[in-house]
């Protein structure tokens, strides 16, 4: 276990070190900035992959829990770690041609790898004030990255964001202290050992209500969403495939199973459900009405982060394995669609559908994956976003909720039926004689689309019994069983 | 008594962001919510008449514990402190670049973003 630092210390030492190079260079070698931040997000993937299916605790200076900071890797942390870092590293290859247009590359390459760094951290930390630091780390940088073109759009969602980030961060902040006031630890284990022993007060409620109201902020459930559908499409494409694929996951789904799961051992009864159902539906229709490309998609984001809080609170093991599934999904479809806009942004400079047309002719690497996408995330077999969300309805019915599973039909008949107006406005049709001469997506970004695409098809194998016992199995366990966490930390 | 005044420092915060239409007030009001959180963890190590948590060879255990504060929320809000510093920072750079594009900073006006 020795190895867990280093997922964030890599990435932190990185963001120093690509700016402090660009200095001594005096900014004229932009190459260093862009090799050095590839290298390492690829270096944190092939570590990951290592470390699959392990799990254990790192301290940190000697300094045992529950006085120290530790790092716990556990089966739930160590498949969210390996998808941040796949995805990253796509979205950093991506990063290479796109991030051409703009200038202080080094700053985004820094920033890009704080983000990360943050990310690692939450999904590695044992204690809730490093939890709530990590998440800082990477709201910060996200806040400054969505603003990074500083055009009037992008700066008013980057204010929106910030604010609404802001006020869910100081909740999170002061629940932690509410929870430091009870039991006068901060280690996770520790406290959800106390809080199965206590009786749950009144104080105890109003912690894990503080709890889920910033991190439904932060993962973007209606009716927390309103941040989310300006500051995903203000993005540069590469941190709009983040965001969306990622970051909302971290630090909003994941801290969110976490705590309420393993550390206040509450299910919520079916409230996690509704407001899945409700994101569902209200992130389907408004996505219908969208004419700009990436703004339609953002609201996709907020349908489908409703169909994984839907599966998780059936609470159900099937449910939990279907929500984990289309969780890993949702991020290898969302990050490969947003990086198709950014391509067809790349080369005609407009996000509008109207605009577009019969794009396949000029840019059929870019039309070809964005149909693999939006096929899987609409939910045609054979890929892998039928296989999940067949599950969830199937969990649904059988936890007894049928009129949940008709609700997920008809959502998933709105995704069909938005992906498919993307189709055709954008890459079907007839193309429109200025865009003739349209190439197309340069090579890197072409290289990463093609691997995203590949992973749409190839993640539908995590079903077959010995891949999904070997990857989702172990995360579903520790959601279940509480007890298993707080045995990795209390000897 | 005084955790009730954090409360309501807390809600002013609150008030600030949720009410006011001036980017700058809305700042404002970030920074008294993050203040009222980070008075409230002060106050959880506070004791009356308590010495600094620094052991030396004179002291017994015991009596230490009894009267010192407890170090931990100082360094939490330490860090804490450092963090809001830096989201204030950066709503205020975006604030002022929001004034060179919009030359304004009432929200009502800002608002090309929508549907």
């Amino acid at each position: 276990m020795n190895t867990l630092p280093y997922f964030v210390l890599i990435p932190l030492a990185g963001a120093f070190l690509v700016v402090f190079l660009n200095v001594l260079t005096r900014n004229k070698v932009r190459v260093i900035s862009e090799i050095l931040a590839n290298v390492i997000t690829l270096a944190l993937f092939i570590m990951t992959i290592f470390m699959f299916n392990k799990s254990g605790m790192y301290v940190i200076g000697k300094w045992v829990p529950p006085l120290g900071i530790n790092l716990v890797l556990d089966g739930l942390s160590g498949l969210m770690l390996s998808i941040v870092n796949l995805i990253a590293f796509t979205a950093t290859l991506f990063s290479i041609n796109y991030m051409r247009r703009y200038t202080a590359n080094n700053y985004y390459y820094a920033l890009f790898l704080l983000m990360l760094a943050g990310m690692n951290g939450v999904l590695l930390s044992g204690d809730f004030f490093n939890l709530f630091v990590f998440i800082e780390i990477a709201s910060i940088a996200s806040y400054a990255l969505v603003g990074f073109g500083t055009e009037a759009d992008e700066l008013e969602a980057s204010f929106k964001y910030m604010v609404m980030g802001g006020i869910a961060s100081t909740f999170i902040l002061l629940a932690i202290a509410l929870l430091y006031s009870q039991f006068g630890v901060l280690n996770m284990a520790y406290i959800s050992e106390a809080i199965a022993n206590s009786e749950f007060n009144i104080l105890l409620k109003f912690t894990l209500f503080l709890f889920i109201a910033a991190f439904s902020v932060k993962a973007a459930i209606i009716p927390f969403h309103a941040w989310l559908p300006d500051a995903h499409p203000a993005a540069p494409a590469p941190i709009s495939a983040m965001l969306s694929g990622v970051v909302i996951k971290t630090l909003g789904l994941y801290a969110m199973i976490r705590v309420m799961y393993n550390i206040f051992g509450f299910n919520g009864g079916n409230m996690l459900a509704y407001m899945g159902l409700i994101s569902i539906m209200v992130g389907g229709l408004l996505a219908l009405g969208q004419m700009d490309m990436k703004r339609l998609l953002a609201y996709s984001s907020i349908s489908q982060i409703g169909y994984i809080i839907l599966g998780i609170g059936l609470g159900t093991k099937l449910g939990i394995l279907a929500a984990l599934f289309h969780l890993v999904n949702h991020s290898v479809f969302k990050s490969l669609l947003f990086m198709n806009s950014g391509s067809v942004y790349h080369r005609l400079g407009t996000r509008n559908l109207d605009e577009m047309g019969g794009l396949n002719k000029v840019m059929p690497i870019t039309g070809g994956t964005s149909l693999i996408a939006s096929l899987s995330i609409s939910g045609m077999p054979p890929f892998n976003g039928f296989f999940s969300k067949l599950l969830i309805i199937i969990a649904c019915i059988q936890s007894g909720h049928t009129i949940f599973a008709f609700w997920a039909i008809a959502g998933s008949i709105f995704t069909l039926a938005y992906y498919m107006k993307m189709q055709r406005y954008a890459f079907f049709g007839s193309l429109k004689e200025s865009y003739k001469s349209i190439k197309e997506s340069p090579f890197f970004m072409s290289v990463s689309m093609i691997i995203l695409a590949i992973l749409c098809l190839a993640t539908s194998f995590l079903l077959i019994p010995q891949l999904r016992d070997a990857v989702l199995t172990p995360a579903v366990e520790v959601i279940l069983n509480a007890d298993t966490y707080k045995a990795l930390v209390i000897k | 008594m005084i955790y009730i005044l954090c409360l309501i420092l807390f809600f002013i915060g609150l008030y600030g962001i949720f009410c006011k239409k001036n980017l700058i007030k809305i700042v404002l009001g970030f920074i008294i919510m993050e203040n009222a959180v980070n008075l409230f963890l002060i106050l959880l190590g506070y004791k009356n008449n308590g010495i600094a948590p620094i052991m030396t060879k004179s002291m017994r255990l015991d009596e230490f514990l009894a009267s010192s504060v407890d170090p931990l929320p100082q360094a939490l809000v330490l860090t804490s402190i450092v963090i809001g510093l830096a989201v204030t920072a950066l709503m205020v750079a975006v604030a002022i670049r929001i004034y060179e594009r919009f030359g304004t900073f009432d929200i009502t006006e800002i608002k090309r973003l929508k549907g």
